[in-house]
């Protein structure tokens, strides 16, 4: 195994160690600095382990091979996972809560599981690293574990996205019937229907975890963790892993001919509709989650179109921005003890370092131009162009909603503060604006990404390049709804009456929770209750009922045995009387008492031999 | 040497049935002698040669009834090694873990080490009889355990479990019988009877005689709707009693069916394997469903068993279901590779959790989940083991759970695609245990919760030694799937005959 090779292995396996450590570790004063020493050490390990295109395997289950490649998006995504989750991880120790053993160990744990999943080859080998991840944000999100509500709100995340997960083990099974070696490069080669049904399993899975329509509500519920793991888990590992699966298999998807432009729809309509939940929320947190759902959307969208180099990049930028914005939220949260947009009116100007970076963050969000996320979507949208015109109409949409959206949210933090009690407001830990500053960068600069010479050497394809016309339109497309959008929330304006039901409808978040409870977990729960009924008084009574049966049965037959032993005893009763009869007439002495005799005993012999005959003549 | 193995804790039984001897030694006497047994073991795996298709490692064989053709014919494949190696683990869990009894040490150590004796000879045996002895007896050990070191209505469980399960049995000599009449010469010899099957080509015979083995076989495992002995027997059986009971002896019906079932009647096989692929999905979603409205966590425990013993089933049931090309004799093999995994991962991992609801038990005496809460707060090292324990029970990747089932159902859904509804089973699963783990560990410290001890060192050593082992198979599952692939190649294979 040469020197790359080996850190590759290292760079997934320490940190899974480190971690697993400290979640069984009691209280130490050291654990959040470790955590961040490993990190930060698989993070640097990760740029020659990329460099050097390292590659590792071993036998794994099925004739399938467990391998870690750093070909493909993972050349920039193993990087940008190791680098957020080491940032998150310092901001993450400025508080007593998140500086727990526990809490450091589980983000290890979460972000080794990522690392698994962006560089696995093969089914198997990603399924581990895939699973891990929602089992991971299940702890991390009902990391308060004595409050019922949050650990509700970890199992909605891991179930749905759990659900979705079943869609790789039909995949799995696909890939086995093809008769290929279950590895990741092989899918798309696989003949006839079993490809139809790897490309649908991968897709279903991917939309799970991307928090894509219809599973995009479980994302809601995942705010219920500490915003560190909102951090994570929105910008580089989890959601946006979901998006790299889809990126990584676009050939698959490409291969059937219907797969594609399916996810391309999908993905546009989730950036359209979450795009329009973003706007209507009036939680800072809520509008970020539903803004990760939708920008998600762009990058699935890529998938479906091909445009696989742009997805990536856009993956990246993302990670950057909304990494930056979940840190600033939960400081804010911190010290200000609410995450609702009208208490942090004016946060921006109150903590100006973190206010600057974050405006950043939030007009890069916005997508205006020469931020990152401007020149990635752009990106992501000329290939759309060249694919449909449809499909590129409604990606504008959705890109004029997210201008909406982060503008919204951006009027709100740098307006003037109001005028309030100084005692309010906590202290924002001076850590978190060094931290956020790499972020910031990220989120200003990585529109190169999208720069023709750059896009060109990312992994993967880039169909369509940007024309001129394009990127001022959307340019002066995202210019126009910010400025409108800063005068109405300027103004206070509220929606006008008719569309207040859609508002309300969208602030729920399509109530898609409510439907999945009362479409499938609530019959699921009676059909349950019902089938134990069954097997307590059906199927075990059943059971004793037989038993009862062969018991009285028994009792039966003593009771006949009984009567038999009766009958039996009653014959040799009567002949003993007979016989003693006999004896008292011989011994009389009397010559015609004993000729009566004789003649009865022949007559009896007579009678047994005729009836011996007719039984013998009738055989 | 194999002999030694498993005869070894029957003499040991023998010693300690000597009234004299005192208790603390017939504790520590359980645990060296079930010590020595996993070290008995892992030299035989050390040892272990593959035998090739059809034949036997470690063979032994003595006359014993020449007239009736049957002898003491005991050997060992990849498949019956990996179980034995899992059954001297988990008596070994268990000896440690009774440390601690105060109710009869001496005759449960007794008790036990017999019971090993006959787990450790059913999947020894390469002769029916041999078999169906061993078979039997482990039904009367159990049933002693359960009467005798049980809880609540631990007689009539008891009873219900002995008459069942050994009703079933002798469905299962019936079957025995009909293929020692079928065979020629006759003979009750397993290797024999696997070479040469006696009833191919006599359509309705064989699918009878097959019929009486399945019908034993599924009382054992259990599968619906055969499975209702189950939850009272759990209920009211000691904590390492259910440890043995789930982990160990349910294997013993799903054994039979990759030792006896598959290869001695291949062509009745492929005519019940749709009966057996539909019986294994009910089991997996039946299984799952009922565990998910239980209160009980024992009774949702022995549920989980049937929801894992049907992954089994619809494995070996879809091995059955032939097709066309390589593709498809690679899809069956993997399928029973995974019920093999199974097998040996539910051992290790039912019997963590059992031993983990025995800590209640000993503690509170109740299983009720709805009587605790907040236990991760007052006990965080039962609360880790716990969790640990049911993330592998619901499949989670990294422990063992997953490779079997991810096995299974990628084998049987190639072949026999609608049993993909049987995935459900895993998202049911998930329901079902993070149900209960949270109804017990989270949420304000209330109820029996409150003042609760944590688990001691003889308590969370052995639990965490079953679950270290299950991690190790999740992570690095090839030193055993090298055991199981061959012979498990070697099942699917003789079934297509």
């Amino acid at each position: 195994m040469s020197a790359p090779d080996l850190l590759l292995v290292l760079l997934v396996a320490v940190p899974a160690v480190v971690g697993a450590v400290l979640v069984l570790a009691g209280p130490s004063r050291w654990s959040a600095a470790a955590g961040v020493a490993t990190l930060a050490a698989a993070a640097t390990a990760s740029v020659p382990a990329v460099v050097a295109g390292a590659e590792v395997s071993v036998p794994f289950v099925a004739g399938s091979r467990w391998g870690l490649t750093t070909s493909g998006p993972a050349e920039v995504l193993l990087p940008t996972v190791l680098v957020v989750a080491t940032l998150v991880l310092v901001v993450a120790g400025g508080v007593a809560e998140t500086r727990e053993p526990r809490f450091t160990g589980l983000m290890l744990l979460f972000t080794a599981a990522a690392a698994l999943t962006v560089l696995a080859t093969s089914l198997p080998g990603l399924l581990v690293g895939w699973e891990l991840m929602g089992a991971a944000s299940y702890a991390l999100i009902g990391y308060r574990y004595a409050d019922p509500g949050r650990v509700a709100s970890g199992a909605t995340a891991f179930l749905t996205t759990r659900a979705a997960d079943l869609g790789l083990y039909l995949a799995t099974a696909a890939a086995l019937a093809g008769g290929t070696d279950l590895s990741l490069d092989a899918l798309a080669g696989i003949e006839g229907g079993w490809r139809d049904v790897a490309a649908a399993g991968v897709l279903v899975a991917a939309l799970g975890k991307a928090a894509q329509l219809p599973f995009s509500f479980w994302l809601a519920r995942a705010m219920d963790g500490p915003s560190p793991v909102s951090a994570l888990l929105h910008s580089a590992a989890m959601v946006a892993l979901g998006g790299y699966l889809l990126v990584r298999l676009s050939p698959l998807l490409e291969a059937t001919g219907w797969a594609a432009p399916t996810t391309a729809w999908l993905g546009v309509a989730t950036a359209v509709v979450l795009g329009a939940v973003a706007l209507t929320q009036t939680d800072l947190k809520l509008l970020l989650a539903a803004s990760t759902s939708a920008q998600l959307g762009f990058v699935v969208l890529a998938a479906g179109v091909g445009a696989t180099a742009a997805g990536t990049a856009h993956l990246v930028a993302h990670a950057a921005v909304k990494a930056l914005l979940f840190l600033a939220a939960g400081a804010w949260l911190e010290a200000l003890g609410s995450k609702r947009l009208d208490v942090l009116t004016g946060a921006a100007r109150r903590w100006p370092t973190l206010g600057v970076l974050a405006v950043a963050a939030l007009l890069a969000l916005a997508g205006l131009p020469p931020l990152s996320l401007w020149g990635t979507k752009d990106a992501v949208l000329a290939a759309t162009h060249a694919e449909s015109a449809a499909l590129y109409a409604a990606a504008l949409v959705a890109t004029a909603l997210a201008a909406g959206y982060a503008v919204l949210a951006l009027v709100h933090l740098a307006r003037p503060v109001p005028a309030r009690p100084a005692e309010q407001a906590g202290r924002v830990p001076r850590r978190v604006p060094v931290a956020l500053v790499p972020l910031a960068l990220g989120a200003v600069l990585f529109g190169v990404l999208a720069l023709p010479a750059l896009l060109e050497r990312l992994p993967g394809r880039v169909p369509a390049e940007p024309t001129w016309p394009e990127l001022v339109g959307s340019s002066v497309l995202v210019l126009a709804v910010a400025g409108a959008t800063a005068w109405l929330v300027g103004r206070g304006r509220e929606a006008p009456a008719p569309l207040r039901p859609l508002r309300a409808w969208l602030h729920d978040w399509l109530r898609l929770e409510t439907a999945v409870h009362l479409t499938v977990v609530r019959p699921t729960v009676r059909l349950a209750e019902a089938a134990a009924r069954v097997d307590d008084r059906v199927l075990a009574r059943a059971v004793t009922g037989a038993a009862g049966a062969a018991t009285r049965l028994a009792g039966v037959s003593a009771r006949a045995d009984a009567g038999t032993h009766g009958a039996v005893h009653g014959v040799a009763g009567a002949l003993a009387r007979g016989g003693r009869a006999v004896r008292r007439s011989s011994a009389s002495g009397q010559l015609h008492h004993y000729y009566l005799q004789q003649v009865a005993l022949l007559l009896l012999v007579l009678v047994v031999v005729s009836l011996v005959v007719l039984v013998g003549s009738l055989r | 040497m194999l002999s030694v193995l498993v005869l070894l804790p029957l003499l040991a039984a023998a010693a300690l049935l000597v009234p004299a001897v005192p208790d603390r030694w017939a504790r520590w006497a359980f645990v060296g002698v079930t010590t020595l047994e996993v070290v008995l073991a892992a030299v035989l795996w050390a040892r272990f040669e593959d035998p090739g298709p059809g034949a036997l490692a470690f063979e032994q064989q003595v006359q014993w009834i020449p007239g009736l053709g049957a002898s003491y014919h005991v050997g060992l494949d990849g498949l019956s090694l990996a179980l034995v190696l899992m059954t001297t683990v988990v008596f070994a869990a268990c000896a440690v873990y009774a440390l601690g009894d105060e109710q009869r040490p001496r005759l449960q150590a007794a008790l036990f080490l017999a019971l090993e004796t006959t787990c450790l000879g059913v999947f020894a045996a390469a002769d029916l009889i041999v078999f169906f002895l061993f078979f039997d007896l482990s039904i009367v050990g159990m049933y002693f355990s359960i009467h005798g070191w049980g809880h609540g209505d631990r007689a009539r469980s008891a009873l219900q479990f002995f008459l069942y399960t050994f009703l079933g049995s002798l469905a299962l000599l019936l079957g025995f019988i009909g293929l020692y009449v079928a065979s020629e010469p006759r003979t009750f010899d397993m290797v024999a009877l696997a070479a040469d099957p006696p009833l191919q080509g006599s359509g309705a015979t064989g699918v009878l005689v097959l019929g009486a083995v399945l019908l034993g076989l599924a009382v054992k495992t259990p599968t619906v709707p055969f499975h209702t002995w189950l939850p009272p027997a759990h209920t009211d059986a000691p904590a390492i009693g259910s440890a043995v009971l789930a982990g160990v002896m349910l294997k013993l019906g799903t054994y039979g069916f990759v030792r006896i079932a598959m290869p001695m009647l291949p062509e009745a096989w492929r005519a019940w394997a749709p009966v057996l692929v539909a019986v294994g999905v009910v089991s997996v979603l039946w299984g799952a469903l009922v565990a998910l409205a239980q209160s009980d966590l024992k009774r949702m425990v022995a549920y989980t068993s049937v929801n894992h013993m049907g992954y089994v089933v619809l494995a070996v049931g879809a091995a059955g279901m032939l097709g066309e090309g390589p593709a498809d004799d690679g899809a069956r093999a993997t399928a029973v590779t995974g019920a093999a995994t199974q097998m040996v991962s539910h051992g290790l991992l039912t019997s963590a959790l059992f031993l983990l609801a025995g800590v209640l038990w000993t503690r509170r005496e109740s299983y009720d989940l709805a009587a605790y809460g907040g236990l991760a707060a007052r006990a965080p090292r039962f609360a880790a083991l716990l969790v640990l324990a049911a993330l592998g029970s619901l499949g989670l990747p990294g422990l063992s759970g997953f490779v079997a089932e991810l096995q299974v159902f990628a084998g049987a859904v190639a072949v026999v695609p609608w049993s993909a509804v049987a995935l459900l089973g895993i998202l049911l699963m998930t329901a079902v245990l993070l149900r209960a783990v949270q109804q017990l560990l989270t949420g304000p410290v209330s109820g029996l919760a409150e003042g609760f001890a944590d688990v001691r060192a003889r308590e969370w050593a052995p639990i965490a030694v079953l679950l270290v082992l299950a991690v190790a198979i999740g992570l690095a599952p090839r030193p055993l799937l090298d055991l199981l692939e061959p012979a498990a190649a070697a099942a699917a294979a003789l079934v297509s005959r």
